[in-house]
């Protein structure tokens, strides 16, 4: 198992330098000028230069990145000759837009992100495998063509819809729920619980009737396919009770490609939910990713980038770790 | 001895003083193409001690019938008709909640599959101390200790250190033992096994069949073997019942099934088995296929593969559907009569 988290390590230190090489070719290749842009409007071609050797962009392409990757190991200096700053260890670079370290954005923003990822998350899995569980069991009957019939609606209604009527109905309407405010981005803050809760149950909900639909579907499908399985008969030819036999013989046996979905989610939800986040003015990941990417903030996007990449390839290894544990026939190697 | 007869569908017959006393058992399955009729008034009784075969090709509702009398098809679409009498109890219509307690204490199950029949993620040990829990109270140290016990039992070495390993550690001979320590770990009186050595290898086969011959003795339960092989009645089964189409088409002794055969079926059944001296290529089946279960023919179930029917004349097997007769115990459900049979048997 050790050997097994070591090797993983080492491949998502590798993955990270190359998602990070890419992300910075492809800034290099792409039409935006981000000397111009920190520039202003009425900038003269000598200022435009100026601020390009601010920004380290008159450097070579690899020493720009060979500069980048460096701050990740050790503090450095930032800037142009001259003028330099130090950049504290972990470096991500400065921000192009406003000078910030790249490291307090983030880190900013984070909170954000995982409190609107969290209680989503929590949301969609109970009522995406509850639902999912409950139409199996009731396989054909009402219950089951209802749920699977709410699920295909689900499904089909894209995030700017749901989350708009949501404002709409609860905020606008009923004045049941407050807008959401960024004050608010951890359930430890002096407001309370109560109040983080009150703040992301709209994104939490909009998100949840997205992902809880097609997790209703794997589990329903799942669940069929178990209960109809041989080791169910043996549980129930042992004279089990039907709660036994549905959950610690059905469920566990069921659930697995439930866990495989929920690390995938999960890892990308973290990389930051572009749509939610924008709709409902949440600074996390997502939005302050594509703010950072139309203004041609290189340090921001880069360091996003890798951040999501970091998520989604640690939710994978956690899967991993679930299937060993859940499935004893699972070996890690 | 068990006795197998006949008696016509009576409604509300009463219980008597046999073991198991089965009684115009049907069961049907609607389905989007009709009603399929899997099991068509199956009639045995069973005694303690006593092991009966039920022998059939797939499809002639020999698992369905034991699946009937475990009540597993409760809370399924399938319809179940009929009495079971087991204990003074009906099977068939005792409901869910009563039927879960007697399954695993008085009525134990073995499958065919041992790999598909136990749970991949728990221990075996674990998977029969489950089995041991639900119906004692006792603490998980004693569970844990009856099914030590219960694997030694079945002839699982080493039983203490097998207790925490997993189905897939375990060879299809030593899973099936496992199995077997799962359905007795209760005692139960009356013990279903549903073709439990087709999945294995020859050689175990017998090892297995022995072992359930052994432990049955011991416990003096009352055996039904569900199979497709002769070899195996003939090497434990005191009785047999041969069902085709859902019905009992032959039933007795098991000496009298194979030396004093009364149906064209079994006939075929007991002339496609390859002996030692049949040559490569020269096989005998029995020619045509089982009837569709959706739509029965109305005369004689087996009429449509039987080569004798011509010799009952005027077409009456494929209009009458015989009643299964007993003579001394010996019940058979065709219209030939005792000489033709004794014709036909001597000149093969």
């Amino acid at each position: 198992m050790m050997t097994f988290i070591l090797r993983r390590a080492g491949s998502l230190v590798l993955l990270l330098f190359a998602v990070s090489f890419i992300t910075f070719t492809l800034f290099q290749l792409g039409p935006s000028d981000p000397a111009a842009a920190a520039c202003g409007q009425e900038c003269t071609p000598e200022r435009v230069s100026e601020a390009r050797v601010a920004l380290g962009m008159d450097q070579p392409f690899f020493l720009q990145y060979f500069d980048y990757v460096r701050g990740l190991f050790s503090s450095r200096m930032i800037g142009a000759p001259g003028a330099q700053t130090l950049c504290e260890w972990p470096c991500l670079g400065k921000s192009f837009q406003t000078n910030e370290n790249v490291a307090d954005i983030i880190a900013r923003s984070l909170p954000y992100t995982f409190s609107m990822a969290i209680g989503a998350l929590v949301l969609w899995t109970i009522t995406g495998v509850g639902l999912g569980l409950m139409a199996a069991l009731r396989k054909g009957s009402p219950v089951d063509k209802f749920i699977v019939g709410a699920a295909s609606v689900g499904v089909s209604l894209p995030i700017p819809v749901t989350g708009l009527f949501l404002l709409l109905l609860f905020v606008n309407q009923l004045h049941l729920l407050p807008f959401t405010t960024n004050e608010i981005n951890s359930p430890f803050g002096p407001q309370g619980p109560g109040a983080w809760v009150a703040n992301y149950l709209l994104p939490w909900i909009a998100l949840a009737v997205l992902f809880s639909a097609s997790y209703i579907r794997v589990t329903r499908t799942n669940m069929i396919e178990t209960f109809g399985e041989d080791f169910i008969r043996t549980a129930r030819a042992k004279g089990l009770a039907p709660r036994t036999v549905t959950f610690k013989h059905g469920v566990r046996a069921g659930i697995t490609p439930v866990v495989t979905m929920l690390g995938m989610d999960i890892g990308l939800l973290l990389g930051g939910a572009v749509l939610t986040e924008q709709i409902f003015s949440v600074p996390g990941l997502g939005f302050t990713a594509v703010h950072a990417a139309i203004s041609g903030d290189l340090p921001v996007t880069m360091a996003i980038t890798m951040l999501a990449a970091f998520f989604v390839i640690v939710a994978n290894v956690a899967v991993d770790l679930a299937y060993a544990a859940i499935d004893p026939r699972v070996r890690l190697q | 001895m068990t006795q197998l007869h006949t008696s016509a569908p009576t409604a509300g017959a009463t219980a008597t003083d046999a073991f198991l006393e089965v009684r115009n058992l049907s069961v049907k399955f609607p389905t989007d193409d009709g009603l399929v009729s899997a099991v068509n008034g199956m009639d045995f009784t069973l005694e303690r001690g006593q092991t009966l075969g039920i022998v059939g090709e797939s499809g002639s509702g020999k698992s369905v019938t034991s699946q009937a009398l475990m009540g597993l098809l409760k809370g399924t679409s399938a319809q179940v008709t009929g009495q079971a009498m087991f204990q003074g109890k009906d099977l068939v219509t005792l409901p869910e909640s009563a039927m879960r307690q007697l399954r695993g204490r008085n009525i134990g199950m073995i499958f065919q599959d041992p790999l598909s029949a136990l749970h991949p993620f728990y221990t075996v040990g674990h998977q029969i101390a489950e089995a041991y829990l639900v119906h004692n109270k006792a603490s998980k140290k004693q569970a844990r200790a009856a099914a030590v016990d219960m694997l030694g039992r079945v002839g699982i070495p080493s039983p203490e250190q097998r207790y925490d390993e997993y189905p897939h550690h375990f060879s299809g001979g030593m899973r099936q033992r496992a199995m077997i320590a799962m359905a007795l770990i209760c005692e139960p009186e009356l013990l279903i096994a549903d073709e439990p050595t087709t999945a294995l290898d020859v050689t175990v086969q017998a090892q297995i069949l022995d072992l359930m011959s052994e432990l049955q003795e011991e416990t003096n339960s009352a055996l039904i073997l569900i199979t497709h092989d002769l070899g195996v009645v003939a090497e434990v089964c005191d009785d047999v019942l041969v069902m085709y189409g859902g019905q009992c088409v032959e039933s007795g002794p098991v000496d009298e099934i194979f030396y004093d055969t009364q149906h064209p079926y079994t006939l075929g059944l007991l002339n496609s088995m390859p002996t030692l001296s049949t040559a490569a290529g020269e096989l005998n089946p029995i020619p045509g296929q089982p009837p569709s279960l959706l739509d029965l023919p109305k005369g004689c179930i087996f009429s449509a593969r039987c080569q004798y029917a011509e010799l009952v004349g005027e077409g009456k097997c494929a209009k009458e559907r015989p009643e299964l007769t007993v003579e001394a115990g010996h019940g058979k459900r065709c219209h030939l009569s005792g000489p033709q049979i004794i014709t036909i048997r001597t000149s093969r």
